[in-house]
């Protein structure tokens, strides 16, 4: 079939043990692309949806319109809580493969895209991430402490033990519950920001997906109904290249961007260097001022490079060359905010090696700290029963039935485990050590 | 083992199922998100598309959806479609598909248009894969009236089946209980992994053989009692009996839809007891079903009520796991107590 089959597949441009190839991203140079008005008819945007909002050139010098004039006090948080986005992540993906925790997904090389982002919005604006979106929560505020609780299941964690790590959530700060399943928050983003029309308030919500992603039929409800009622939404598209192994092309990628779908809705579109910090900064800060005026919705394209693997249950190098990320023409966010710091003179290297011992030290506490509180495998536990509540806002009869007999059936269990003990000999001694928990799949978000 | 015969677990079982009927029928094709160059996610269709190309090994979108949809479209023009969801907790996007079309095409069309289609989607816990990796739906697709619902336990009736599925001219949903793709499972997390090397079950034929859909198989005979159950579970019922020394005899559903009945209610005749168990959540699961038929069909026979064990009714959470799975001790309990019922 294949010699009389006319099907176009997307070309993936390179597979492992292959040359590298990002002749496919469109680029802008720093500053070349113009700063409409607010009230940019939305069939304006087309031509911004195509190109690339770049500020930071190559020699860490902020170009053109969208520079946001940002102080040096700004930049350097900036740059702190990249740094500890990335810090974090790099710790837990370690604890990951200590066997602490059962599960991480890195947001390693995307750390501009949430970080400017949350910087740029309100912390009365309600956030609907992904869980490649670390950046929000540390931007937010949400203890390190709280985020390691929650990847550990263990007795502070904010889910009670029922979500996979990373899926984190704040009510407080504003940070929405984050579903495994793709995309069903965009929609949701959107009818939030409609009732914040709808009583008048001024709070907009935003919302993240990946590329891959905008496949799901939620992603275009979501675009339509933000159309319709010219909801204020900040709707991201975080174009990372990649979706576990499958490319960009066949998210619909193949020479259109994704920012164009926003135009082609009737929404504005813009297409922005995720990774600097001042392009996703002035965008988003542009989108949200929109939003807020009343002038709806925008679609941002954040371009990125997905620089680790999908998850820990992932090896990228089965489907991507293993040196791609060293050839991502857009390089990495955190040495790009670090040296435009540099040429402002506002930075340095010792400086830098200071902030960096610092976050080292913290998360080393905090992690000590949260361990304080158990792990999945060790110290304190969460009480099983917990897993009947909030079910429902009350629980009912069946479930208050099921969680005796969760109850009687842990009780067995011990009294098995203590007769077995109890009969033990050098025989049960010398028997096998249990294994670790078995891996969530070979993907697994 | 003869010459043809190969030790396979059933992620290679399925593997062989779909690149025997891609070698013998040029209208069969597979699609599905990671599926093509990369294998999938647990690796069931490795290799595939390099021998036969992306035109038939097919990397889709990230969208069940559009995946189902466009199935049915090309199950009627002609081909055979394989579709994988990832995990069968996402197949939802897609139930509408399902449920008002790939279910009703025939029905509405007395027949002049039909899509035989098959969906693969990983099913059950047990990998620690929290609510979103571990959900068994396999209800909400026996209560819709015209898709088949298929469940395997081992990798022989996988191969066997999976190749029925894809002959078969009416859908047919496949699910693949995961936690025991490279072993049986007894439901002790803690004891050591078991491959399928031992198993006689896991001996697989290299080349083709169907195995009717519709027909249960006796996984362990018995006189006690019946316990009736599939996917997974079939393996936790079997360490239960034994553990308990009790002489059940253990019954692989199979095929949730059609259901052979006719096995089911000879068993629980013959042994008058019967416990229905299957990890998806009980109200409204599966096992009422069973539970329901075979208290019809057995009635005057029943020495007991019939029992059910199943996963608790909240959704599966990722700390409680092994406090959620339908373990041995579960099922040990329900056992214990269905035979000192008088
Ligand atoms: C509805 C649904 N389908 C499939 C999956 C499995 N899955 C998890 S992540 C992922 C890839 C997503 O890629 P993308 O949207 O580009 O985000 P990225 O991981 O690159 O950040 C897939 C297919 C899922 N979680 N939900
Ligand atoms: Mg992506």
């Amino acid at each position: 079939m294949t010699d009389v089959s006319r099907l176009h597949v997307p070309a993936v441009p390179a597979r492992p043990g292959e040359r590298p190839d990002f002749s496919y991203v469109g680029l802008s140079p720093a500053g070349a692309v113009d700063r409409p008005p607010l009230d940019v008819p939305v069939a304006q945007t087309v031509a911004l949806a195509e190109s690339l909002v770049r500020v930071l050139d190559d020699d860490g010098r902020a170009l053109g319109p969208w520079a946001p004039q940002l102080s040096a006090d700004r930049l350097r948080d900036g740059l702190r809580l990249m740094l500890t986005t990335r810090l974090l992540d790099e710790r837990m993906q370690r604890m990951q493969r200590q066997g602490r925790i059962s599960f991480y997904v890195r947001s390693f090389g995307e750390e501009a895209v949430s970080v400017a982002a949350a910087m740029a919005l309100d912390p009365q604006d309600m956030l609907f991430p992904s869980y490649r979106n670390q950046g929000l929560h540390v931007v937010r505020g949400m203890p390190l402490v709280d985020m390691m609780c929650q990847m550990l299941s263990n007795t502070r964690d904010m889910c009670r033990g029922r979500q996979l790590p990373v899926l984190y959530h704040s009510a407080r700060l504003r940070l929405f519950s984050i579903s495994g399943n793709l995309a069903t928050q965009y929609p949701q983003a959107v009818g939030w920001a409609m009732a914040s029309a709808i009583r008048g308030e001024s709070p907009i919500a935003a919302a993240w997906l990946g590329e891959g992603s905008t496949a799901e039929a939620d992603f275009h409800h979501a675009l339509l109904f933000a159309k319709v009622y010219r909801a204020p939404v900040v709707l991201n598209v975080v174009n990372n290249q990649w979706a576990i192994s499958t490319f960009q092309g066949f998210a619909g990628g193949e020479q259109r961007s994704f920012a164009a779908r926003g135009p082609a809705v009737g929404i504005a579109g813009l297409r922005v260097d995720g990774n600097d910090f001042l392009a996703v900064y002035a965008a988003t800060a542009w989108a949200a001022e929109r939003a807020r005026c009343g002038f709806g919705a925008t679609l941002i394209e954040h371009v990125t490079y997905r620089a680790g693997a999908h998850s820990t249950s992932d090896d990228p190098s089965r489907y991507r060359p293993r040196d791609e990320y060293e050839h991502w023409p857009l390089g990495d966010p955190v040495d790009r905010l670090q040296r435009h710091l540099v040429a402002l003179g506002e930075w340095d290297e010792a400086r830098h090696a200071t902030l960096l011992q610092q976050i080292e030290a913290k998360i080393t506490a905090d992690w000590k700290e949260a361990l304080r509180h158990g792990a999945l495998s060790e110290g304190p536990k969460l009480d099983p029963a917990l897993m009947f509540d909030d079910v429902f806002e009350t629980l009912p009869e069946h479930l208050r039935q099921q969680r005796d007999e969760l109850a009687a059936e842990l009780a067995t269990r011990r009294d098995e485990r203590a007769a077995a003990a109890a009969a033990s000999d050098a025989a049960a001694a010398a028997a096998a050590p249990p294994t670790a928990a078995a891996p969530v799949g070979q993907d697994g978000s | 083992m003869g010459p043809d015969v190969a030790r396979m677990n059933m992620v290679q079982a399925l593997n062989s199922a779909m690149d025997v009927m891609l070698a013998r029928d040029p209208s069969v094709v597979l699609m599905g998100q990671d599926i093509g160059y990369f294998g999938g996610v647990f690796r069931v269709t490795d290799g595939l598309q390099k021998k036969y190309g992306a035109h038939r090994v097919i990397d889709t979108p990230i969208a069940e959806g559009g995946i189902v949809g466009a199935a049915i479209g090309m199950g009627v023009n002609g081909l055979r479609p394989v579709a994988e969801i990832q995990f069968a907790d996402y197949i939802y996007p897609a139930y509408d598909q399902v449920v008002s079309e790939l279910a009703r095409l025939r029905y509405r069309s007395a027949s002049d248009f039909h899509a035989p289609v098959t969906i693969r989607t990983p099913c059950g816990g047990g990998i620690r894969g929290g609510q979103t990796h571990s959900q068994s739906p396999e209800a909400v697709f026996a209560h819709i009236s015209g898709v088949k619902v298929v469940m395997p336990s081992n990798p022989y009736d996988a191969k066997g089946l999976l190749i029925a599925a894809i002959e078969d001219d009416d859908p047919v949903i496949f699910f693949e209980p995961k936690r025991v793709y490279n072993g049986p499972f007894d439901g002790d997390p803690a004891q050591p992994a078991v491959s399928w090397a031992g198993h006689p079950l896991g001996e697989v034929p290299d080349g083709y053989y169907s195995l009717p859909i519709g027909q249960a198989a006796v996984a362990r005979p018995g006189s006690a009692a019946t316990i009736v159950t599939y996917g997974t579970m079939v393996h936790v019922c079997i360490a239960a009996a034994e553990a308990l020394g009790v002489d059940a005899e253990v019954i692989d559903v199979r095929s949730i839809l059609p259901l052979d009945l006719e096995t089911l209610a000879a068993s629980v005749s013959r042994t008058g007891r019967c416990l229905v168990v299957h990890e998806a959540t009980r109200y409204a699961g599966f096992g009422a079903e069973l539970s329901a038929s075979i208290q019809e069909a057995c009635f005057w026979h029943l020495e007991a009520p019939i029992m059910r064990v199943a996963g608790w009714d909240t959704p599966y959470p990722h700390a409680f796991e092994w406090e959620y799975f339908p373990g041995k001790a579960r099922v040990m309990r329900a056992l214990r107590k269905l035979l000192e019922e008088r």
